[in-house]
């Protein structure tokens, strides 16, 4: 068993006097890819961004690669994990190659210019995600899949150890998740970690693990080739969903 | 066009219609033409045209900056300098003022100036010391924006009974409500010039974080922005540009909301370039509207807040109907 790199007690949130999340205790272990389902309102980006430290309201402790959330400089932990949001928007008038940048900020001195080793991540960040020939294009003048894998290049150029992204397979077509898929796969072969809040069910059973939310709580969290697992991933979308082996991939299929 | 070839451009077009600026006034070429020989001419264009003519670029650069600003911090391509009750603040000062003194802008000479500007700067901060207060501070953007909004009714409807009391202030009042360059000197130009390089420091020095927060909130948290330092730093720049520039100009419209969509509409900057070239823009905007104000009816003036207000509303109108707003 790889040591943990994200380890969380005692996660709370609170919104309007209404707990959102409730977790007690969750580890993300190391050098694999978690995937995060449940359904819609089950807690899925709430706890991801409390994993990230980016929830001021969230109670709780969590430790990065063993060390405290809090004891971590801002700048150190944000080389140190990556985060990928959901529709955030704006940016419009940046370039795409200027977003990308904005992922090596963390290395950067402050007013410090980017150096070769910035513009080499940005480049190789953006050829993984074929976003390298509309790089002087502003963000507001491409469609939403190109737009979702430009930000997926810039969260790449950061090459955190941890990266968390939130569906980061919106608006992305067929041969873009795949290629998604095998970034992913690249990334934790070189040992990085990858934790994934994903609605596209057959995809999420492509991880080496996963973690199961509903009405806040964890349901399950175990490896995605365990039966156990399937089992309580049709139990909580309520049986309308079968799971069926085709080629050896595990297909979604309503019911 | 590159950032850097714009750049160059509006520095050119700055320079000369600074030049424009030395010529136009109510005696005309004469006076520089004279100026060798003819003392009177000389002053004409060192102490009245030349700090005039400085003075409206530098107050013109720091509301292109302002609104530079505005617009990363809320995030909100329509923000503009004045939305956290700095001119209505800067309004009720210099209305206030005037019903103690009496006395119209100008006509009191240095002392009356000095107090008319003083008022507005004095004005324009403690609005926006309310309106931050009654945000709770600088964390929560939308929370600041409706307090500017409150601030600004609740200020402008004070001064407007003010001037409904004492009608005897209302042309000077119309005359700083409208905006104009007509009482810049040269303690004037090292104030704006000194307020211009103070702001500018933080606009450049934080741009890259404006650029992380164009992606939202929680991407530039992650990306190691400290936001709440970032924040105080920025809305401090922004409320000390338009306090500086409404003390010494008056509420000049559309200037800090118009120059950085035009750098916008010409080259896609980094807020690092875009502060920068918001605030050329916005120099050459107003200098532009002054000289304008100056030739159109030579001898007489027009107040170069009514020019900009036309052109900028004649620019957004043509905005929205090529539908790039």
């Amino acid at each position: 068993m790889t040591a943990s790199v994200l380890e969380a007690q005692a996660l709370r949130v609170t919104v309007h006097g209404r707990c959102i999340l409730d977790v007690p205790r969750l580890a993300v272990p190391g050098g694999r890819w978690t995937a995060v389902v449940g359904p819609n309102g089950a807690g899925k980006t709430t706890l991801l961004k409390t994993l990230a430290h980016l929830l001021p309201s969230a109670q709780g402790r969590v430790h990065l690669l063993g060390r405290d959330m809090n004891q971590w400089g801002g700048k150190a932990r944000a080389r140190a994990l990556a985060w990928l949001g959901q529709n955030e928007g704006g940016a419009e008038d940046l370039l795409a190659q200027d977003v990308v940048m904005l992922g090596r900020l963390p290395h950067q001195s402050w007013l410090g210019a980017p150096g070769p080793s910035d513009r080499a991540a940005v480049e190789d960040a953006m050829r993984q995600t074929q976003s390298w020939d509309w790089r002087e294009r502003p963000l507001g003048q491409l469609s939403g899949g190109e737009r979702q894998r430009v930000l997926l290049a810039r969260a790449l150029a950061v090459r955190s150890q941890v990266l968390l992204m939130d569906e980061p397979l919106a608006n992305l077509d067929a041969p873009h998740q795949a290629d998604w898929l095998l970034s992913v796969r690249q990334l934790v072969r070189d040992g990085r970690t990858v934790v994934s809040v994903l609605h596209e069910l057959g995809m999420a059973l492509q991880a080496d693990e996963l973690l199961v939310l509903a009405h806040g709580r964890v349901v399950h969290h175990g490896r995605t080739d365990d039966a156990a697992c399937r089992q309580a991933l049709v139990d909580v979308f309520e049986q309308r969903i079968a799971l069926h082996q085709v080629a050896g991939q595990w297909v979604v299929l309503p019911k | 066009m590159t950032r850097a070839g714009f750049a160059l451009v509006i520095g050119l077009l700055s320079a000369a219609l600074a030049v424009l600026g030395l010529c136009i006034g109510s005696t005309g070429l004469e006076s520089l033409r004279q100026m060798a020989g003819d003392a009177t001419a000389m002053q004409i264009v060192r102490d009245i045209r030349l700090p005039r003519t400085l003075g409206a670029w530098l107050a013109g650069a720091l509301l292109g900056l302002g609104g530079a600003l505005a617009q990363g911090l809320f995030r909100n391509p329509l923000a503009d300098p004045y939305l956290l009750g700095s001119a209505s603040g800067a309004n009720l000062g210099v209305s206030l003022l005037l019903v103690a003194l009496g006395a119209s802008p100008g006509s009191g000479g240095w002392a009356a100036r000095l107090g008319t500007t003083g008022a507005a700067f004095v004005g324009a901060l403690l609005a926006v010391a309310v309106t931050l207060s009654l945000a709770r501070g600088v964390q929560q953007t939308l929370r600041l924006l409706l307090a500017g909004v409150v601030v600004s009714m609740v200020l402008g409807a004070t001064a407007a009974m003010v001037v409904l009391w004492v009608p005897d202030i209302m042309r000077a009042m119309q005359a700083f409500i409208l905006g104009t360059t007509a009482f810049l000197g040269w303690p004037s130009v090292a104030l704006l010039g000194g307020a211009l390089l103070v702001c500018l420091l933080p606009a450049i020095g934080l741009a890259r974080a404006l650029d992380a927060l164009a992606l939202g909130e929680a991407s530039a948290l992650s990306l190691g922005i400290a936001l709440p330092w970032v924040r105080l730093a920025l809305v401090a720049a922004l409320a000390l540009a338009t306090g500086a520039a409404v003390a010494q100009v008056g509420l000049v419209a559309f200037v800090g909301l118009v120059a950085p969509h035009l750098v916008r509409g010409i080259v896609k900057p980094t807020h690092g370039w875009l502060v920068f070239l918001a605030a050329l823009m916005g120099g050459a905007l107003l200098l532009a509207a002054d000289v304008l104000a100056r030739w159109l009816l030579a001898p007489q003036e027009l107040p170069v807040g009514g020019v900009t207000a036309l052109l900028g509303g004649g620019y957004l109108l043509w905005l929205m109907h090529r539908r790039r707003l």
